[in-house]
């Protein structure tokens, strides 16, 4: 469907296209204001006049101008055209290029004079001063030009909005009848209808269903991303009740591990962190309260309209408790963790670069339309006018970001924790066992201890010291009541002191070196060289320390909450012409997309951000795509395609649905369910559809082979964290419980790559891998290797990949020869187990399936020739061959798929 | 600003000590080779592809000299700053350069006496005088010289590249990058962003991370010996053959099998085209490798970039650290001009001579260039300049013994054929014969493209 037929739609990056649009919307109005004013023409001009121009400044704009300005212009830059009068009197996105009369004011001028950096005309090559000089006398003359011709800059907006919600997206999720199919008996549930109905119309039928085995190996990786353990295998498969199927769901949908599957889903879609990338890579110290929070929140099935509520607006909520409180300012890093340009010197740059991906994040998230695309010119594709990219820009512009940290140009330090949330009470917080971490670096830490104590040591014998010198000094002293309180007070505040750099109180009381025995000449001379020594300790502790809090030494200081806030004065926000931030048009009222428009006014109060509302247009049930999108991205995550293929592009240039009656179903039930997640992917999952074998059928694969039609389930490869899961249970080396923090918020505030414990694969541990550090830039080894998707970009599908790193990795790695180690291991040391036992047990643990009589014979084969049978028991038990053995379960592609 | 120096020699250990990361298409090429041959269906992302016409290069050596190097020193000469005098501009006071500028080869182009070897190919160089960026910043420049984007994270031009063009070799990555600066963007000056992560580049070395001890990682295993590997390959290889027949048609497990030859002749493969040790002991030397050679780290990269090129690596880039010389201008540049001169002179002597140069194109530059006044009254250093500097051009069907553009009278903006990064970018695409307008990839419902919606082919430097 085309909505915007025309030379827009010719060439896909067609800048000229871009900027007329841009233009358009500026210089809409003042167009129709400029045709109706006195045209200059041929007529009237002078003889000489006429001359003067086409002797002198017609070649010169023809020479030096056109090939960019004008009408027959490949690419018209700047949206400027020189070759009609109307041209440079209308002018381009920075407005009229010729006041006539007024050398100054007169742009052409400012720009062939190099003036201004950003406006050097023509770019390449100044013109020569003779032409220069024709320029401005031209100008100065009142621009007598003779041409005449029609306006060639754009025409305004061509923005039809009203047409644009004609596209189906845009147009509410649609009840409808469910489809009458013939093969009633094999609904389950009414969703089977539209798969079916598609299905009977092309003349396919479903293959059969799944068996048992295969079904709970596939519900339990996609419902907590682990493997069933044989057990749990064999009791599914041994349950003869019909309610087998509901009882397995419900148990997985319960367990704390379903939150840890899906969260991750969502931590993809919304470029979850947990430093800021780009130019100086920042830690986000406390970014995995988010990831707790998204986990959490799966768990509890809190509604899906809630959750996107609390991370668009939760500060903003009523909260009837600290915690409450918390979790809701927690749920905004959602709008805070996106990447960021900390060596942004430009404040307004770094400003409007944030609120540019955080309506990215939040439009793409929610509902799966591009807006960035409206910064700097008007939607292409969709019907989304730049005036509504910065009616939205205006709500973000209006929020603060607390992310512990600012911009700023060159090295030095940005942390500032000022810039973040409290969390609870600081009470309760000690007890949970988050210890604050020490002030600084610790590489520098020990340094800065030696040099303290040395220092100390010093300090001391020269007290020592001065002291026998002068006894009675210290004795008057003593007797003057006034001083004494205050020697206490600045003994406390050395002990203060020396508590912040962390030494102890033995060193402190430490015997000065024998201050007694010396003579009091020997003694002048050691306390001059110790004052000496004194000051050149303090002065070097003094420059570690400054040295320390250069290099970003800031420790996060205690437990804290990234998020938003509304600013100090919430208003709105001017157009960036071209999306340049110097470049300011209109200013545009704080609003939503208008092609969305919801039942209900909201207006945004005078003396707030606007997210509030934001979140109430974003979830109410007249809004035509939130709960599409997700239910698309659960269909996705469960069948490996979605209903829409490109889950994050609801808009013109994404796919169309596969099943628009069917999306529509699932989202009004969704709805009517009160946007509960958890009853979605049960309903889905229990399934008739969801139920299906994975068997290749040739006539079907013949009509519909990319399985558009779901006449089968599809293969799916496993995602890096369940596939590093899985290998983890089967050695017995994962560790389910979730860890406390992340080993992130360790981390001194400072940059990544200056920092050697800061890297994605010096901390890998034991835990889940969902928990593993998301560094931007730097991550483990095994999710750079496995198709992770890149956290700097909002993707709700990952790409899948072959490529042989992988299988280099799988081959050769520590982490998977480890992990094979310890799984020959645990298959040794099963008890009451023959080789054939054994290998069975490797094969249930692997592949939640028993090997055929064939495989069972390659596998003893295989041991047989990488070991010597103990001589005394007649056994495999060489633990090289059954690691390379467990090594090449891990390494086959059956250990990554589901059927 | 602190100095980025990273130098640190390349070994052939070290280069598969950390190679292990992004070997990703280390498969590809042999892989294309025989999937397009293969009955299966599977077809590697990495297979080669035709460029949208015939371009005279076939791979890129990027020299990047990172810090931004004194164009007014080196490069770019400037009579005014030969002179004694300081003279006053609006910047501040001129700082003369303390270098000569002599004219070289038949095209006498003026190279300063810091770069005596490869002034010697003065007639092999196109010197871009006229080069300009947007942000004088480190961090930003850098990003922008390899992605072309400092707001957005954006692929970089390698990837760009082997997107384009796919691999042609058989046993080695599409995109190699030697000793990346850990900071200034790290991974993703050699990321692949939106596009697939199996066009990102190959780091080797560098980037702050630690190499693991003295063994092979990921290219040999510790565990198993030739023999006992082959026989664990052999049953991986089995099992996934079974599962394919018990599949039907599913070209992912068949593009999971050819992976898996593919990385087993990786194994063999990649050491030997990382052992410069049966080069001649006089192609080490001109290269000016050898212990306690200022110029031997350097000449290693050089040398390896030489090797990866003759192997068929389709874009490789090398760095040399420290150009930043806010202060010591003096014995800096020279100790860098030193370490470097030598080896790059040697890789073009080289490549010529193997007749690779005609469709290798060699790109030097930094992210930008330095001011030609003295840095805050210093009389030994330079401020960062992203208004003017110079990128010369060797090989790959652009023109040698050519000056292009001009900074003004002394080196402070560029004024006559300016060339912005975008240029520049959709230069080097036109070189490989992709036109950087059509070479684009869907992502969030657009087209996007490596110059974004700037850049102009510098057509009068093509030969």
């Amino acid at each position: 469907m085309d909505l915007f037929p025309g030379p827009r739609t010719k060439s896909k990056v067609d800048i000229a296209m871009h900027l007329r649009i841009a233009v358009a919307l500026i210089v809409g109005l003042l167009l129709q204001v400029s045709a109706r004013s006195e045209e200059p023409g041929a007529a009237g001009l002078d003889r000489k006049e006429i001359e003067f121009f086409e002797k002198k400044i017609r070649p010169l704009l023809s020479k030096h101008c056109y090939k960019c300005h004008s009408s027959q212009s490949k690419k018209v830059k700047g949206g400027l055209v020189l070759d009609s009068v109307e041209g440079w009197r209308v002018g381009g996105d920075s407005g009229p290029a010729i006041v006539p009369g007024d050398v100054k004011k007169s742009l052409v001028i400012r720009a062939v004079n190099y003036e201004d950096e950003d406006l050097e005309m023509p770019p390449k090559r100044k013109l020569a001063d003779h032409e220069i000089r024709a320029l401005v006398e031209w100008v100065r003359r009142g621009a007598p030009d003779p041409r005449s011709g029609d306006v060639k800059v754009a025409a305004p907006s061509s923005i039809d909005v009203e047409k644009g919600r004609e596209f189906w997206a845009f147009q509410p999720p649609k009840k409808r009848a469910t489809p009458k199919v013939k093969n009633d008996l094999w609904v389950v549930d009414d969703l089977d209808r539209f798969v079916l109905a598609k299905l009977e119309a092309k003349g396919l039928a479903p293959v059969g269903d799944a068996d048992r085995a295969t079904y709970i190996r596939r519900v339990t990786f996609d419902l907590v991303g682990l493997p069933p353990t044989p057990e749990e295998v064999q009791a599914f498969v041994d349950n003869k009740s019909p309610m087998a199927h509901h009882e397995l769901v419900d148990r997985l949908l319960t367990s704390r591990h379903f939150g840890e599957r899906w969260g991750r889903h969502w931590l993809d879609v919304v470029r979850f962190a947990e430093s800021t990338g780009k130019t100086r890579n920042y830690p986000y110290s406390h970014a995995w309260r988010y990831r707790n929070y998204v986990i959490d929140s799966f768990n509890a099935d809190k509604p899906y309209n809630r959750f996107v509520t609390e991370q668009v607006a939760g500060d903003l909520l009523p909260a009837k408790d600290t915690a409450q409180r918390d979790r809701q300012r927690i749920a905004t890093a959602f709008l805070a963790l996106g990447p960021k340009d900390l060596n942004e010197r430009d404040k307004n740059q770094y400003l409007m670069d944030n609120v540019d991906e955080q309506i990215d994040v939040t439009t793409r998230a929610i509902l799966g339309l591009t807006v960035s695309c409206a910064r700097c010119h008007d939607h292409k594709f969709d019907p989304i006018p730049t005036r509504d990219y910065y009616a939205l820009a205006g709500i973000f512009r209006s929020t603060d970001q607390l992310v512990g940290m600012g911009s700023k140009r060159g090295g030095g330090n940005r942390y500032n924790p000022d810039q973040l949330y409290p969390f609870g009470d600081s009470k309760k917080v000690a007890a949970s066992g988050e210890t604050p971490a020490p002030a600084v670096a610790p590489q520098n830490q020990r340094a800065m201890r030696r040099l303290q104590r040395d220092l100390v040591a010093a300090r001391n014998e020269l007290k020592a010291l001065q002291r026998k010198a002068k006894p009675a000094a210290g004795a008057k002293r003593g007797k003057n009541s006034r001083t004494q309180p205050q020697r206490k007070n600045r003994k406390g505040k050395n002990d203060k002191r020396q508590r912040k750099v962390g030494f102890s109180a033995e060193i402190l009381a430490a015997p000065a070196n024998d201050a007694g025995t010396s003579s009091p000449a020997e003694r002048n001379e050691r306390i001059r060289e110790l004052r000496q020594k004194v000051k050149q300790l303090s002065e070097k502790l003094n420059r570690a320390k400054r040295k320390g809090k250069r290099r970003g030494g800031g420790k996060p200081k205690g437990p804290a909450v990234m998020g938003v806030r509304d600013g100090k004065q919430p208003g709105d926000c001017q157009i960036c012409v071209r999306g340049e931030v110097s470049n300011l048009g209109a200013r545009v009222h704080r609003g939503f997309l208008q092609v969305i428009s919801v039942a209900d006014e909201l207006q945004i109060p005078a003396d707030a951000s606007g997210r509030l509302e934001l979140a109430r247009w974003l979830t109410t049930e007249n809004n035509p795509l939130t709960a599409r999108v997700l239910v698309n991205r659960v269909w996705y995550q469960l069948f490996g395609k979605g209903l829409v293929r490109t889950v994050d592009n609801f808009g013109a240039t994404g796919d169309r649905p596969t099943h628009p009656g069917l999306l529509d179903h699932l989202a009004l039930r969704f709805m009517h369910d009160g946007w509960s997640v958890k009853k979605l992917v049960r309903s889905i999952v229990l399934s008739r559809t969801y139920r299906l074998a994975s068997t290749y059928e040739e006539t079907s694969y013949a009509v519909d082979p990319d399985n558009h039609l779901v006449w089968r389930m599809s293969q799916r490869r496993l995602e890096v964290e369940a596939f590093r899961d899985a290998m983890m249970s089967f050695s017995g080396t994962l560790d389910l419980e979730a860890p406390t923090g992340s080993i992130v918020s360790s981390f001194n505030v400072g940059e990544i790559g200056r920092n050697p414990r800061a890297d994605g694969d010096t901390i890998t541990g034991n835990h889940r891998s969902v928990y593993l550090p998301i560094l931007r830039s730097s991550l483990p080894t095994i999710l750079e290797t496995f198709d992770f998707a890149d956290p700097s970009m909002v993707k709700g599908a990952r790409d899948v990949t072959t490529v042989s790193t992988q299988a280099l990795f799988l081959l050769n790695s520590d982490f998977v020869r480890e992990q094979s180690r310890v799984a020959a291991q645990r298959v040794l040391s099963r008890n009451g187990l023959d080789d054939r036992g054994r290998i069975e047990f490797a094969y249930r643990l692997a592949y939640s399936r028993a090997p055929s009589k064939a495989e069972n014979e390659r596998a003893l084969g295989f041991l047989d020739a990488s070991t010597e049978p103990d001589s005394s028991t007649g056994k495999n038990t060489s633990i090289a061959a059954w690691s390379s053995f467990c090594q090449a379960l891990f390494a086959s592609a059956e250990f990554r798929y589901l059927n | 600003m602190p100095q980025e120096t990273t130098d640190f020699p390349i070994t052939r250990r070290s280069v598969l000590q950390t190679a292990s990361c992004g070997f990703g298409y280390l498969a590809f090429a042999g892989l294309c080779a025989r999937a397009r041959a293969s009955e299966s269906g599977y077809r590697s992302p990495l297979a080669p592809k035709a460029p949208h016409f015939e371009g005279p290069a076939k791979r890129v050596i990027f020299l990047f000299m990172q810090g931004g190097p004194s164009h007014v020193d080196t490069f770019d000469y400037k009579p005014v700053l030969q002179k004694s005098a300081d003279k006053g501009t609006k910047r501040g006071k001129l700082l003369p350069s303390p270098w000569e500028f002599k004219p070289h080869g038949k095209s006498r182009l003026r190279i300063s006496t810091l770069f005596p070897e490869i002034s010697k190919h003065a007639d092999k160089l196109c010197l871009i005088n006229g080069m300009h960026t947007d942000n004088p910043a480190h961090p930003q420049a850098t990003i922008m010289m390899h992605t072309g984007s400092i707001n957005f994270v954006r692929p970089s031009v390698g990837a760009w590249t082997v997107y384009g063009l796919g691999s042609n070799n058989q046993d080695l990555p599409g995109f190699i990058t030697i000793n990346p600066p850990p900071r200034l963007g790290g991974a993703q000056n050699y990321g692949s962003a939106f596009l697939p992560a199996c066009f990102q580049g190959t780091r080797i070395g560098g980037a702050g991370r630690k190499s693991s001890g003295g063994s092979l990682p990921n290219l040999s295993n510790a565990n198993l010996d030739p023999v006992a590997q082959r026989r664990q390959f052999d049953l991986i290889q089995t099992m996934n053959r079974d599962l394919r027949d018990r599949s039907g048609v599913n070209h992912e497990i068949d593009g999971i099998i050819e992976s898996y030859e593919l990385a087993f002749r990786m194994q063999k493969a990649v050491p030997d085209v990382m052992d410069i040790q049966n080069e001649k002991a006089g192609t080490l030397e001109s290269y000016g490798i050898g212990k306690g050679q200022a110029t031997d780290a350097f000449g290693r990269q050089c040398l390896m970039a030489r090797r990866f090129a003759e192997a068929g690596v389709r874009y490789i880039q090398i760095t040399h650290g420290g150009w930043d010389q806010h202060k010591n201008l003096k014995s800096r540049l020279t100790s860098n001009c030193g370490a470097t001169d030598r080896p790059i002179a040697a890789l073009l002597d080289d490549l010529e001579r193997r007749k690779m140069l005609d469709d290798t194109l060699v790109v030097w530059t930094g992210e930008f260039g330095r001011t030609p006044t003295g840095q805050g009254g210093s009389k030994d250093g330079r401020g960062h300049n992203n208004r003017g500097f110079t990128t010369w051009i060797a090989g790959g069907g652009i023109k040698g013994g050519l000056r292009h553009g001009k900074t003004d009278e002394s080196g402070a903006a560029a004024v006559e054929d300016k060339v912005h990064i975008h240029d520049l970018h959709a230069t080097i695409l036109h070189q490989l014969g992709l036109d950087h307008e059509k070479l684009t990839y869907r992502y969030a419902g657009r087209d996007f493209r490596l110059t974004d919606v700037y850049g102009q082919v510098v057509k009068e430097i093509i030969a």
